[in-house]
């Protein structure tokens, strides 16, 4: 059986560098099925972190010849032959080896203004599938936070990562304003807080994304015309600036509380 | 004590971000109470997310027929009758208004033509009850639950892992120790009421569903602690895993394939379930492929085919033919809905399994059929609670979801998972936020628990020699899977006995290297103990067990026992201690009230 050198990024917060490990390939195996091998015998400590090992909770995103992806979705057949490079994610701090601190999305999540719905009547909420379908596809993701990692507003700029909620956050934004029973209206607080304007639809979140959702075509654009609309609309202009007087944080003006 | 480590002080203590556990965590922050959650994972990751098929609940959206006694007896039945009938019966009944809530909170199910929640077909129930989106059930509960816990400001603590629960001096339960995963610093918490919420076990066998987090963490701790685990010999194994590439054998291929119209067929293009179908489910039962055929368009124009019989016959009946030479290349059977359905509703009604076949295996499921077979899945056994308060034996301790033992008797009807998740993690939030108000819960913590948890924990950096944890593992897995597998014998289990005291050893011998900070060789054996004495207690369970019921098969025993089907085996461990004594004894079911053993014996 033919052998494989996988070169892994050994490190944490205050530097490192990449080691070699030169072992067997076996048939049908996946990335994370090799990094096992090497904790199971020359590095049992490598961090690495990981979950289901089914791609279906997002957990061992990392980037493999350059490229995010996860782990337990890529076959060792499928990538070209040579060495396999593996790193952590960019565009969040190491803890160790390849794990890496995703705090920022926990973050950002606690700030999401929570779904408003009405009361809910006997029997439950009439929904139709063709309204519920855009928001299932953005339901689908899987907070591997790979499209976080790859957006250029965040993992060039550091310092943007202070107002901008980034393509996992804005695909949350999106479902929630297309949901059929949401009367919350985000829009101003995505523009002023989040930093909505700061993507410019280089599509690298979509191209990464590996439940294959439409990032940027299905939640970015149609949000950013929602909140252009808002925006200049005259009359919201004006119920703005009225409001802007009393307003003393953006979760309470357009934005009404989870029940 | 509290000067040692960084501590933390709640009303409510909640172990597992999973369904059960957010879950609690949302009735007890709604009470106005300090609440924690502690995870070893991310928030978002727990094995919940795995869940495909979907939650099971008597809407009656399809069927209108269906209702909460249907349902309750469709799982009494499934469980061949050794469940916990009140819980079996306050699942059923509180199910709807469980899945119903959930889109209030943002959840988004498939949806009916009148825009009622889609529900679909699955193993051992009469209708079609399960509420899904697609085949990733489990992400959309889990996420919503999330999204719910997040919004109401709840404290969670990710990647920090519970080693150990704590008592006060009385021996209430009073908090636990942990240790964070990031930096190896160990942390108390201090609670008047504690939920265990750990969900399963499976990770003791070599080929499983679970994720790396199932190693009985939360049944272990609450053994120690002085609570009772019963049932422990009940063991699902899912009727259809991957079985090929080896590097994914195991992997779940939801039972939705099948309640879809998917079938199972042997070597010889076969569909050998007619061959299986045990008498008690002979008159609900196809007899034709013609007359299943006809089921899957209208319930009432024919009997439900085989192939969706429960889990545990389904299982059996794979693992006979492979067995008699009849097994795909792979050591499994043909899983082929590619004949049977249209591309376009193979990928729209199972979206993950068409990905991940043609990802991981390279095969194309509309195209050709699935190989498959048995796979570790799910502990039916577990901690025993009272039905109505999830309450322990041990005061203030409480416990849900697949960590609590009793609603799923010897074998669980799929989608019955994610619904009990929801219904007893609400009942155990409740309970223990009474608990905290109640004035009786601990005040303090015992010092000398605490610093022999971190001893403990510590101990493998400290041997100068030892086997890696890694190694010790696998055998486990090995001997687990070969001894204490789908069939079972008494040599075999005797065997597994005997060298699960070589296993305690071995355990006890592990050293760890590198550093305190995310070393996954030193998490790993933490958690090796935890392993140990879940694969101790399922051992003595089958080997006291002498009979086949459920997910329990004895080759030596191959039908049931009346006697046996009236009590659980109830096990303790009396010094508390890992690597000592338990006790196992024989624990009778509960008297289930004439109207409710009625509804099991009305005709279906």
């Amino acid at each position: 059986m033919a052998e494989v050198t996988m070169r892994i990024w050994r490190g944490d917060a205050s530097g490192g560098e990449f080691a070699s490990y030169t072992l067997a390939q076996n048939e049908g195996e996946v990335v994370l099925d090799v990094v096992h091998r090497i904790q199971a015998t020359d590095a049992p400590d490598l961090a690495c972190r990981w979950n289901c090992k089914a791609g279906k909770c997002g957990s061992c995103s990392a980037e493999i010849n350059g490229k995010p992806r996860l782990m337990c979705m890529t076959r060792m057949d499928s990538l070209p032959e040579g060495p396999v490079t593996i790193a952590p994610m960019r565009t969040f701090p190491v803890i160790r080896d390849l794990v890496t601190d995703v705090s920022f999305n926990f973050v950002r999540a606690q700030q999401v203004p929570a779904l408003l719905p009405p009361p809910m009547p006997e029997g439950g909420y009439v929904m139709f599938q063709e309204d519920v379908e855009r928001g299932q596809e953005f339901r689908q993701c899987i907070e591997c936070f790979m499209c976080q990692d790859v957006c250029h507003v965040i993992r060039d700029h550091e310092g943007n990562k202070q107002h901008y909620a980034g393509p996992r956050f804005f695909i949350r934004y999106a479902e929630l304003e297309m949901h059929p029973l949401d009367q919350n209206d985000r829009r101003e607080y995505l523009r002023e807080e989040m930093g909505l304007g700061y993507c410019n639809i280089t599509k690298c979140c979509t191209e990464v994304c590996p439940e294959h959702i439409k990032i940027t075509d299905n939640a970015i654009i149609p949000l950013k015309e929602r909140v252009v609309d808002a925006h200049y609309d005259p009359l919201a202009w004006l119920g703005r600036a009225i409001r802007r007087k009393r307003k003393v944080s953006a979760a309470d003006a357009d934005v009404q509380p989870a029940p | 004590m509290t000067d040692t480590y960084e501590h933390h002080d709640y009303d409510v203590l909640i172990i597992g971000a999973g369904g059960a556990g957010l879950r609690a965590a949302i009735e007890a922050k709604q009470r106005g109470l300090r609440v924690a959650i502690v995870t070893k994972s991310l928030l978002g990751k727990a094995h919940t997310v795995m869940a495909e098929g979907g939650m099971a609940a008597a809407l009656g959206n399809v069927y209108p027929e269906d209702n909460w006694q249907v349902h309750f007896r469709d799982t009494m039945r499934g469980g061949k009758y050794l469940n916990n009938y009140r819980m079996a019966e306050l699942h059923a009944k509180e199910a709807p208004a469980r899945v119903l809530e959930l889109e209030q909170w943002g959840a988004l199910f498939d949806r009916t033509p009148t825009g009622k929640i889609l529900q679909r077909d699955f193993g051992g129930h009469r209708y079609a009850r399960l509420a899904h989106v697609g085949d990733r059930t489990g992400l959309e509960l889990i996420r919503t639950l999330q999204q719910k816990v997040v919004s109401m400001g709840t404290d969670v603590f990710m990647e920090c892992k519970v080693l150990r629960l704590v008592h006060d001096d009385s021996g209430r339960a009073a908090g636990a120790v942990a240790y964070w995963r990031a930096t190896g610093e160990f942390v108390t918490f201090a609670a008047k009421a504690v939920v265990l919420a750990t969900g399963g076990l499976g990770k003791s066998w070599e080929f499983t569903s679970n994720s790396w987090e199932c190693t009985g963490d939360g049944h272990a701790m609450a053994l120690w602690a002085g609570a009772r685990l019963i049932d422990m010999e009940c063991v699902q194994f899912h009727p259809t895993g991957m079985v090929w590439p080896l590097s994914v054998r195991g992997l779940l291929v939801t039972e939705g394939v099948r309640g879809d119209g998917g079938v199972l067929r042997n070597s010889e293009g076969q569909r050998f379930m007619f061959n299986y179908v045990a008498p008690m489910f002979r008159d609900e039962t196809a007899e034709s492929e013609e007359e299943g055929d006809r089921w899957y368009e209208d319930h009432n124009a024919g009997r439900r085919p085989p192939e969706l019989l429960p889990r545990d016959e389904v299982a059996r009946a794979i693992n006979a033919e492979v067995k008699a030479g009849r097994g795909s290349p792979h050591g499994g059977v043909f899983l082929d809905i590619a004949t049977r359905r249209s591309p376009e509703f193979i990928r729209r009604r199972l979206p993950s399994m068409y990905h991940q076949f043609m990802e991981l295996a390279g095969v194309d499921i509309t195209r050709e059929a699935m190989e498959i077979g048995p796979t570790c899945h799910y502990a039916m056994g577990g901690v025993q609670v009272d039905a109505d308060t999830a309450a322990t034996a041990v005061p203030g301790l409480f416990a849900a979801g697949e960590v609590a033992g009793g609603m799923h008797g010897a074998n669980r009807l799929g989608g019955n998972s994610l619904s009990d998740l929801v219904v007893f993690g609400r009942r155990a939030g409740m309970a223990a936020a009474d608990w905290a108000e109640s004035g009786g819960a601990a005040t303090s913590m015992d010092g000398g628990e605490v610093e022999a948890a971190v001893a403990a924990a510590l101990a493998p950096f400290e041997r100068e020699a030892g086997e890696s944890p890694y190694d010790v593992h696998h055998a486990l897995q090995q001997m687990m899977q070969a001894n204490v597998g789908i069939i079972r014998t008494q040599s075999e289990l005797d065997e597994a006995k005997e060298r699960l005291v070589g296993f305690t050893e071995r355990v006890n011998n592990v050293r760890v290297t590198g550093g305190r900070a995310y070393n996954p060789g030193w998490n790993l054996a933490t958690d090796l103990p935890s392993m140990i004495t879940v694969s101790r207690c399922v051992t003595e369970g089958a080997r006291l067990r002498t009979e086949s019921r459920g997910g329990h098969t004895r080759e030596d025993f191959p039908t049931a026992d009346d006697r046996l089907g009236t009590l659980n085996f109830a096990q303790t461990c009396p010094g508390g201690a890992w690597d000592g004594e338990y006790r196992i004894e024989e624990s009778p079911l509960l008297t289930m009230p004439a109207e409710l053993k009625a509804l099991l014996e009305e005709a279906h």
